[in-house]
């Protein structure tokens, strides 16, 4: 298993968010996490990548402890949350050699470019990225959270906000790191692209993983079906 | 080694970031400068008693220079939640803080070497006193004084009012190394018979900037969970 979680609960201010999520994710697998606003999706995904601590329960990634292997496991994952996590006076290039080099990437600047080339905006390289459209600096945060090659991609509404092309670009960025053994975890709203991309749904609601299934040959229609029979409680 | 390569490279982006935008160190030269100034206007340099002021104004320069760097450098981590960039990033949460305290401790130097001969300058200061001993004094205040705001600027950033908060901590825990530095630098630049006496001064200060450092170093771990 590439992911294993065990009871995990995580609790703030006196209100449970997760309440003991048991979760199994083979290595390669594509997974997308569904669920209301509040249900506790970021804030699993914010576990699984080492910033919040869990208040009980047990993550192991790749055999590891998360608690205790946290550098370790730090350098398996890729994480792009909402924010772009780039900085606003830095080029695509600055902002990709910067954190390749805190992850130990070698030959980074050539990795760099062509990973800017790669989403497209190698027009674009030693722009900074302040002059972005919110398209573009998206293109340019997936670069960065792939520069160092993760065994484990999480990544939480990335299809938000983004054009055609950007999500077309993004759904070739996760299929191919799929072909190369990656594990994908993503929180999304968009059952068009779980149902196109992933090869599971987890369905969190209040907390609590209550649907876990596999889907196969894009049935959007099966996911819809399936998530509102969980979340409205429609039949 | 890892701490200490990834802090490098923390500080040189913060450092380059700093060459490209000129936002801190621009802001706290012409702090420097306004209050240089406006002590050589309040004091007589032909008076003799005006050279009592100036270990003073050299560390209300330090003191406040300092904290307009500090308030700043973990702040500019929100923009774009960088921070958590940093955070998800395979590097001890020690090496954040080495990183940026290299950032800090570099650009208070560089004020301090364009701000200091500045205030001889304008006071016309002639300098009869131990210039290593002056150096050792300016380096280790400012080491202290930056290694503590440091740690209290990455507590205070999760604020609202942080701009407020960091102050109002930091004085309190840097007075020791404050009395001290200027005790010390009095004694260097006008009374070097009683250098005994600034060896004790400078010797407390070393002490409690170790402690400070390695409380700071092994804490920022608590300080920064998001």
């Amino acid at each position: 298993m590439m992911i294993e979680i065990k009871k995990l609960t995580k609790q703030a201010d006196n209100k449970l968010i997760l309440r003991g999520v048991d979760l199994s994710i083979k290595k390669g697998e594509t997974v997308a996490i569904l669920g209301p606003n509040g249900a506790g999706k970021s804030t699993l995904l914010k576990v699984l990548a080492s910033l919040i601590k869990p208040t009980s329960g047990q993550v192991l990634m790749n055999g590891l402890e998360l608690r205790k292997n946290q550098i370790l496991i730090k350098k398996l994952l890729g994480y792009l949350p909402h924010s772009s996590l780039l900085y606003d006076h830095y080029s695509p290039l600055e902002n990709l050699v910067f954190f390749g080099n805190i992850y130990g990437v070698k030959a980074v600047e050539q990795k760099a470019r062509t990973l800017v080339k790669d989403v497209g905006l190698s027009f674009f390289l030693n722009e900074p990225v302040k002059n972005f459209s919110r398209g573009m600096i998206q293109r340019i945060a997936i670069a960065r959270a792939i520069i160092h090659d993760p065994e484990i991609l999480l990544l939480d509404e990335p299809h938000t906000g983004l054009d055609q092309r950007a999500i077309a670009i993004l759904n070739n960025v996760i299929l191919s790191m799929k072909e190369k053994g990656t594990t994908t975890l993503m929180v999304t709203h968009d059952f068009k692209q779980a149902a196109e991309i992933c090869d599971r749904i987890i369905i969190v609601k209040n907390g609590k993983i209550v649907d876990d299934f596999r889907i196969q040959n894009d049935n959007l229609s099966f996911v819809t079906e399936k998530y509102e029979l969980q979340v409205e409680g429609v039949s | 080694m890892n701490l200490f390569r990834t802090a490098l490279f923390l500080a040189k982006k913060d450092l380059y970031s700093e060459l490209k935008t000129k936002q801190i160190l621009t802001t706290q030269i012409i702090f420097a400068g306004l209050v240089i100034v406006v002590f050589s206007f309040a004091f007589d340099p032909a008076n003799n008693t005006t050279r009592a002021v100036i270990p003073g104004v050299i560390w209300v320069i330090i003191v406040f220079a300092g904290i307009l760097g500090l308030n700043r450098s973990f702040i500019s981590e929100q923009r774009n939640d960088t921070m958590q960039g940093l955070l998800v990033a395979p590097m001890e949460a020690a090496s954040i803080y080495l990183g940026k305290f290299l950032a800090n401790f570099t650009m208070m130097l560089v004020v301090e070497i364009v701000s200091i001969p500045f205030l001889f300058l304008l006071f016309d200061f002639k300098f009869f006193g131990s210039l290593p001993y002056f150096l050792l004094v300016v380096f280790l205040g400012s080491f202290g004084f930056i290694a503590i705001g440091t740690f209290l600027a990455a507590l205070a950033a999760n604020s609202k009012s942080s701009e407020m908060l960091l102050p109002l901590l930091l004085f309190p825990i840097t007075t020791p190394i404050l009395i001290g530095v200027v005790q010390a630098t009095k004694i260097i630049l006008m009374n070097m018979e009683k250098i005994s006496s600034a060896i004790a001064w400078i010797q407390l200060v070393t002490a409690y900037d170790l402690i400070f450092f390695v409380v700071c170093f092994l804490l920022i771990d608590y300080v920064l969970e998001v």
